[in-house]
């Protein structure tokens, strides 16, 4: 699957522990099920040796770890970073999020990242799930042993993978990639193009389903408040009774419309999501409303940007001509 | 006989400098707008947050409609500027929900506009009117 061996990782690992570069290292460990890897924090070249995970599931962004790990000792984190992570990563630095000096990164290629419901729309009695070549090997308790080619399996954001390029790094492992060609708008230009009607419809639908559980918020790297709108009891969307869907509509809206130029794409939000809503489409829209309005931007790509929604220029759009721009191609 | 003719809420926001300058044109001209205007008056139309706008859908507002200086003219230098790309994206966001584009509208008026206001509002409020009460952004537990 991955291109890169588990060994290279633990081995790097291993002697920037030893040559004392690092203190801790910022990886993946396996949890309960083979597709619930997480974020762990290794001390060890033993801890490393036991838990340390890369396949497929390692899907978990680093970046917004950073935030909080490097506040807590005076020694260096190694981090791994995929190339989507390693947009986050910059667009935390532009935004002072972290100390850079603190941070020792290592780019790791990836050839994109499983999606479990993807398996479980095939069986619904998963056991374990193996690796082999092309193959991802689901191994059921009902169904025996399915082998699927794990490009079929991919996630929405790594099929429509934006870059396969590091932009920040202080080492890279096997070889970089360049940016993609990707169509990640042609959902969003689909929704565009339905009736009003219809999109409140589509909207309604996936909307009514969230559960305000609040993980997009939690694992955005956008997201670094220390005191977010939406854990204010007076705010209107603290309150969790569900009446109609306005709360969830409020909840969307705010919080796509405050990672707004700052959001880098990196499909986290989607991926947490219990209840499979596609936030991305939320997030996409703003970042093609900018492309098409001020310019492309892709946040995190270089250090130091200026995001376009703290800038403006004096012949810029009126907000009607903005939203009724996509009338002729509908 | 009693009837029950529709008359929709609209909450204005009102840049001080400009907006609400021109409100009060509007009225020492003796100009008619509708009363279903509510004005709100702000230091600068950037100082309108875009939960201000949908909170105001949620406490039962049927149509929003944000005045400011002229892009240019702001008393600040540059507020305006960014409450238009802010309302850009915000409204076009709107748009892509499926919440009907003509309950939001942004609109710049100068103090010295007084007869620009009060078309504004008749035009907005005629609108807003059409539509009709608004039921994509409402929340229940906010309806007396």
């Amino acid at each position: 699957m991955q291109e890169i061996k588990r060994e290279i990782l633990i081995n790097k690992a291993k002697d920037l522990l030893a040559d004392g570069t690092v203190d801790r290292v910022l990886g993946w460990k396996a949890g309960e099920f083979d597709y619930d890897v997480t974020p762990a924090v290794f001390n060890s070249a033993d801890e490393i040796e036991g838990d340390f995970v890369w396949n497929g599931f390692c899907g978990a962004n680093f970046s917004k770890y950073l935030v909080k790990e490097t506040l807590k000792g005076d020694g260096k984190v190694l981090v791994f970073l995929k190339p989507c992570d390693t947009y986050s990563f910059n667009q935390l630095l532009t935004e002072h999020r972290f100390d850079r000096e603190k941070v020792y990164a290592v780019g790791v290629p990836c050839n994109g990242m499983v999606d479990v419901n993807k398996i479980k729309e095939e069986t619904d009695s998963v056991v374990s799930i193996d690796f082999d070549g092309g193959n991802t090997v689901v191994h059921t308790l009902y169904d025996g042993d399915l082998s699927l080619p794990t490009e079929k399996l991919l996630s929405e954001r790594c099929v429509n993978c934006k870059s396969k390029k590091h932009v920040a790094y202080d080492e890279l492992l096997g070889e970089d990639g360049e940016v993609c060609d990707s169509g990640r708008f042609d959902e969003v230009a689909r929704l565009e193009k339905m009736t009003p009607d219809e999109r409140f419809e589509f909207w309604q639908n996936e909307l009514s389903r969230c559960i305000r559980c609040n993980a997009c918020r939690d694992v955005c790297p956008a997201c670094t408040c220390e005191k977010c709108v939406f854990d204010n009891p007076e705010s209107p969307v603290e309150n969790k009774a569900p009446a109609n869907s306005f709360e969830e509509k409020m909840f969307h809206i705010i919080r796509a419309f405050h990672v707004v130029g700052r959001c880098t794409d990196c499909g986290e939000c989607s991926r947490v999501c219990p209840q499979h809503i596609p936030l991305h489409l939320l997030n996409r829209k703003f970042i093609k409303d900018i492309d098409e309005l001020y310019g492309e931007y892709q946040a995190g790509s270089v250090l130091g940007n200026r995001a376009p929604i703290v800038d403006y220029k004096l012949d810029d759009a009126e907000p009607s001509e903005a939203v009724e721009r996509g009338d002729e191609n509908a | 006989m009693q009837v029950n003719e529709y008359k929709p809420l609209i909450v204005a926001f009102c840049c001080n400098w400009c907006s609400y300058a021109g409100a009060d044109l509007a009225g020492n001209n003796r100009l008619n707008y509708p009363a279903d205007v509510k004005i709100i008056r702000v230091p600068c139309s950037c100082r309108v947050n875009p939960m201000f706008i949908l909170r105001a859908f949620q406490r039962g507002a049927d149509g929003v409609i944000l005045c400011g200086c002229h892009p240019g003219d702001c008393h600040y230098t540059s507020g305006n500027y960014y409450t238009r790309r802010r309302m850009s994206l915000l409204f076009s966001m709107l748009d892509y929900l499926g919440i009907e584009r003509e309950r939001t509208r942004v609109e710049w008026v100068s103090a010295a506009e007084g007869a620009k206001f009060a078309a504004t509002m008749n035009d907005f409020v005629e609108k807003v009117t059409a539509l009709g009460e608004n039921k994509r952004l409402e929340d229940l537990r906010c309806k007396k």
